[in-house]
């Protein structure tokens, strides 16, 4: 009953009680402060993860929930994803008529839900974390309750959430019933026996669709574009990042740690989910006229190249998704923060508001074509290295077997594809004719930090991996496969 | 230090500087730009006079630099030179200052312009210099962003948003396909190492197996031949250099483009010898269609600049060819070809760009006399015209006979068809262009043009101009450095040819053996 392992996880969740009841007594002038402040807090329990050593992992309720190098990259992942959402929601909270507050606390529960689904070595702490990180994000959704999009995006999510929700406990029970465990370690051993047995597969597969739902994979990603488009922007750069990456980090465990021999026969189903959402997400990407949904889109397209690193079945693939993931933080925040700043006086979010945006805000227009690049998978930004990893790990495994070769061709095809709506935004910005008369944008110091600091790090990972390629390899070293 | 790094880097600095000049001094921006070219060309002519030979084998590589950059891929950014690159390297630097030059008339948005350009010039110069195959694609990568927003904001035309984002989508295509090649060599290896030294060492020892060649091979084959518009992957290049401004075109269509044939060179040829073997054929069919079919196409242009962007694409099949005929002669001639049409495409491109600067129309039917009216620039274009043709005395003659002489042992029927194409073709479109534009009376109610105000003008010109005569009349020059780079490349070519011969001399012991003491046929 190893409570102190999980140490991080109590302290931001009592940091997300202090936020609530602070919340009670802060003025209505001051209640930004609050994501100020709740960032703060994340930076010093941040600091504080350093303190930790896992040499050795250590296992905690009962071998529930464990803490090793994987799930402490993560846990350091998701404090740093919070901290830039809090950070950009201030900026985004003028728009809440009211519970700016119940916000900030609420993100840092949905913290709590991610840091404890990176940890999850038993399927009801995985149910049970999915649950806290998708019903925080039911409220966060629909925070705007006055507009009526919110509203439909959170009951979209909502009924989606609960069916996947469905699939997924069904699945665990169907493998219950197969393995007789829940818990990872054990399930390993079983599942090296079982590797046909047809309940444990079915299980498997169920659990797989639901865990594709908070990924945004092909066939589950439906909810992805309506639920991006009218979720607050700062939700729907949580969305993004945190929870995309919370599956991942679920998935990668499952599949590598828990049932590695069953994974490795799905290879083909893999690389088919993945070549699909690939083609899927940058196909429906080029006629969008909404950023949002746009962005939406293309979140669904790098969930499949994401895919690719998980169907290449090989440490390196894992290591690759990490990095990956690290680049397209700091990208998806500078470009969702942008377009707060841009879009808080329209309230319009068609791509034609940025029409000409290096006259009216020159340095705004920049960190968004960075981000643009950097999302196109261009040198020498982050999203190139990590591309560059992923497409290493999958041809390393097309040299044993050629189907992986289809897959490198739809990831081109993808980036290709891409590059028509990445470089159309920034054709919008520098050179479009059409003119448009809008007010002064307001970049607040706090704003300029974080952009600098997400164009700083865009760039450092781009052309210094070194630090990052060591610590995901040790991460994911963690994992046994 | 290497010289090489501070070639790369000079233009790196002025970019660094450029940005942080308030956005209207006109002045300081074109001095810096300036000035870092102009070093930068100083440090490659010297680095080019001093070279004094490469040392032995495949490795040798001199004014060598390695940074250590990501140990567990064994990826490092390492610069030499031997010499076959280091005439690209010195005809690059040139190409830069000279389109910087002529870049004076770009009024608007001049900082963000010369930012881009020199990021642009820093792009091309590393992927010439790298011999490592990570940061090969990295740099040539670095010069795709720039090209886009160059060609959008600045460019010409109502085709110009088309032009770009086609011009862009192919380029990423090719280099994306080059990339997973690469990737394939690394993989494929075994030497989990991104350093050409060490991989040709190692496959030198353990080639890879022949279908592993043939598909590496192919997708490098793919990739680089779509960035160098090999038909029919081409169509991007003629819309592309029609749209961009001036210096844009000189950048991409004399110096870029070289990349994808010049990584053939440098990685395909040496790496996958059985490869090559099996893709010759292939690839002199297509030079063919360059050449001929872009030649056809340049002949009913009734624009200057798509001329001139036609009849670039048809000398790439020049280069091809050699390729293709995997000699020496034939190969040290491709990258003869290559780097003298450097310097004329970017010549052609300049004064096509002077003439726009002055008329805002570059339809061969507006224009007339010009050898009246304006005569410095009228005589550099008949020379350039003319240098397209092949005329001796032009450094494309002498890459083009050298070609030719080069692929007649091998595929003497393509070498028929590339000359008639080239020359006939040549000529006709080239001869055309001149009578029309600059021949003849001068056309009526047209707006006069005016010749270069004064020498600093003419110096962009003159310097290409230049350093077409120079490698004309003494190509000794480059092929001395050329050819003794060349043996080692045509030595490992061989050497594959060779393990074929006695694979394939091995087989017809195994039916024997097994039927022990019968004879079998």
């Amino acid at each position: 009953m190893n409570i102190s392992a999980s140490i991080l996880e109590i302290a931001v969740v009592l940091l997300g009680v202090v936020i609530m009841l602070a919340d009670l007594w802060t003025p209505p002038k001051y209640k930004s402060w609050l994501g100020v402040g709740s960032a703060a807090g994340l930076l010093l329990i941040l600091a504080g993860s350093f303190f930790l050593q896992v040499n050795e992992p250590i296992q905690a309720f009962g071998g529930m929930y464990v803490l090793d190098a994987f799930a402490l990259f993560f846990k350091r992942f998701f404090i740093v994803a919070t901290m830039l959402v809090l950070l950009i929601s201030v900026e985004y909270s003028k728009k809440f008529q009211s519970g700016s507050g119940e916000y900030f606390s609420l993100s840092l529960f949905a913290l709590s839900g991610m840091m404890f689904a990176a940890s999850a070595n038993h399927f009801a702490l995985l149910f049970v974390s999915l649950e806290l990180i998708t019903i925080t994000f039911y409220i966060l959704t629909s925070f705007l309750r006055h507009q009526i999009i919110s509203l439909e995006a959170g009951i979209k999510y909502l009924i989606l959430g609960a069916l996947s929700s469905a699939f997924l406990l069904y699945g665990i029970a169907l493998v219950y019933g197969a393995t007789g465990t829940m818990q990872f370690d054990a399930l390993r051993a079983q599942s090296a026996n079982m590797v046909q047995s047809p309940l444990l597969l079915v299980g498997l597969l169920m659990i797989l669709a639901g865990l594709g739902f908070k990924i945004a994979a092909f066939p589950f990603q439906i909810w992805a574009p309506d639920v991006y488009q009218g979720s607050p922007n700062s939700t729907t750069a949580f969305l993004a990042v945190g929870s995309k990456a919370a599956g991942f980090a679920l998935l990668m465990r499952l599949l590598m740690s828990a049932v590695p021999d069953v994974a490795l026969s799905w290879e083909p189903l893999l690389m088919g989910m993945a070549a699909i959402t690939i083609l899927y997400g940058n196909l429906c990407a080029l006629p969008q006229r909404n950023l949002k949904r746009l962005l939406g889109y293309s979140s669904i397209a790098h969930a499949g190249y994401l895919m690719m690193g998980v169907a290449a079945m090989s440490l390196n693939g894992s290591g690759a998704i990490l990095y990956y993931l690290s680049g397209y933080l700091f990208t998806v925040i500078a470009a969702f923060l942008v377009i707060i700043l841009v879009m808080q006086h329209t309230g319009a979010e068609d791509i034609i508001q940025l029409a000409q945006l290096h006259q009216r805000a020159p340095g705004l227009a920049g960190m968004l074509a960075l981000s643009m690049v950097s999302l196109a998978g261009i040198p020498p930004l982050a999203g190139f290295f990590g591309k560059f990893l992923l497409l290493r790990a999958v041809l390393e495994q097309a040299s044993v077997h050629t189907a992986y070769y289809g897959l490198v061709a739809v990831a081109v095809i993808g980036v290709v594809i891409s590059l028509v709506y990445y470089f159309g935004i920034i054709r919008t910005i520098y050179w479009e004719k059409q003119q448009l008369v809008a007010d002064e944008i307001h970049v607040s110091p706090l704003s300029r930090v974080v952009l600098w600091v997400c164009a700083v790090l865009m760039i450092y990972l781009g052309i210094l991996p070194n630090r990052l390629m060591e610590a995901a390899s040790t991460a994911v070293e963690s994992l046994k496969f | 230090m290497s010289i090489l790094s501070f070639i790369l880097i000079l233009p790196l600095l002025g970019a660094a500087l450029v940005a942080l000049q308030p956005g209207k001094s006109r002045l300081s921006i074109r001095a810096i730009a300036l000035i870092t070219t102009f070093l930068s060309m100083m440090l490659a002519i010297f680095a080019f006079v001093g070279f004094q030979g490469a040392a032995q084998g495949l490795g040798g590589f001199r004014y060598v630099q390695k940074i250590n950059w990501v140990e567990s891929l064994d990826i490092n950014y390492l610069v030499g030179a031997d010499g076959i690159n280091i005439g690209l390297i010195l005809m690059a630097s040139i190409v830069s200052f000279a389109a910087v030059c002529v870049s004076h008339s770009i009024e608007n948005r001049i900082k963000e312009f010369h930012f881009l350009m020199l990021i642009m010039i820093a792009g091309i110069l590393g992927a010439f210099m790298s011999i490592d195959l990570f940061f090969f694609y990295f740099f040539h990568e670095l010069a795709l962003v720039p090209t886009f927003i160059m060609i959008g904001v600045w460019g010409r035309g109502e085709q110009r948003q088309y032009a770009t984002f086609k011009m862009t989508l192919y380029l990423t295509l090719g280099a994306l396909v080059a990339l997973a090649g690469l990737v394939l060599l690394y993989v494929e290896s075994g030497a989990r190492t991104f350093d050409l030294i060490a991989l040709s060492q190692q496959l030198g020892a353990n080639p890879l197996r022949p279908e592993s060649q043939q598909l590496i091979f192919g997708f490098l084959l793919f990739g680089f031949g779509i960035l160098v518009s090999l038909w029919p992957f081409h169509s991007w290049a003629p819309i592309g250099y029609g749209a961009a401004p001036t210096a844009t075109a000189m950048l991409h269509a004399g110096v870029l483009k070289k990349f994808g044939i010049y990584g053939l060179i440098r990685v395909a040829l040496p790496l996958l010898p059985q490869g090559a073997h099996d893709w010759a054929q292939v690839l002199a069919w297509l030079c063919l269609g360059n050449i001929l079919y872009c030649g056809w196409v340049a002949m009913r242009q009734k624009d200057l600049n798509q001329l001139i962007g036609h009849s670039s694409v048809a000398h790439m099949g020049f280069v091809f060819l050699g390729i293709a005929s995997l000699s020496l002669i034939g190969l040290s001639g491709a990258v003869l070809v290559m780097i003298a049409h450097g310097f004329l495409a970017a010549l052609c491109f300049a004064l096509s760009g002077y003439l726009w600067d002055q008329k805002k129309t570059l339809e061969m039917s507006r224009y007339g006399g010009l050898l009246q009216q304006i005569p410095f620039i009228g005589t550099l274009l008949v020379m350039a015209m003319m240098a397209g043709c092949g005329l001796p005395g032009f450094a494309n003659f002498a890459g083009e006979v050298t070609v030719l002489f080069g692929a007649w042992q091998t595929l003497p029927s393509f070498v028929i068809g590339t000359t008639w194409g080239a020359l006939i073709i040549g000529a006709i479109y080239a001869l055309r262009a001149i009578r029309r534009m600059l021949h003849g009376p001068v056309a009526e109610g047209t707006i006069p043009v005016i010749d270069t105000p004064h020498y600093w003008a003419k110096l962009p010109y003159l310097l290409l101009i230049g350093c077409l005569l120079l490698f004309g009349i003494f190509p000794s020059l480059l092929t001395e450095r050329i050819s003794q780079s060349m043996k080692p490349i045509i030595k490992a070519i061989e050497a594959g040819n060779q393990r074929e011969l006695i694979l394939l001399a091995n087989e017809p012991a195994k039916p024997m053996n097994r039927l022990s003491g019968a004879n079998q046929p």
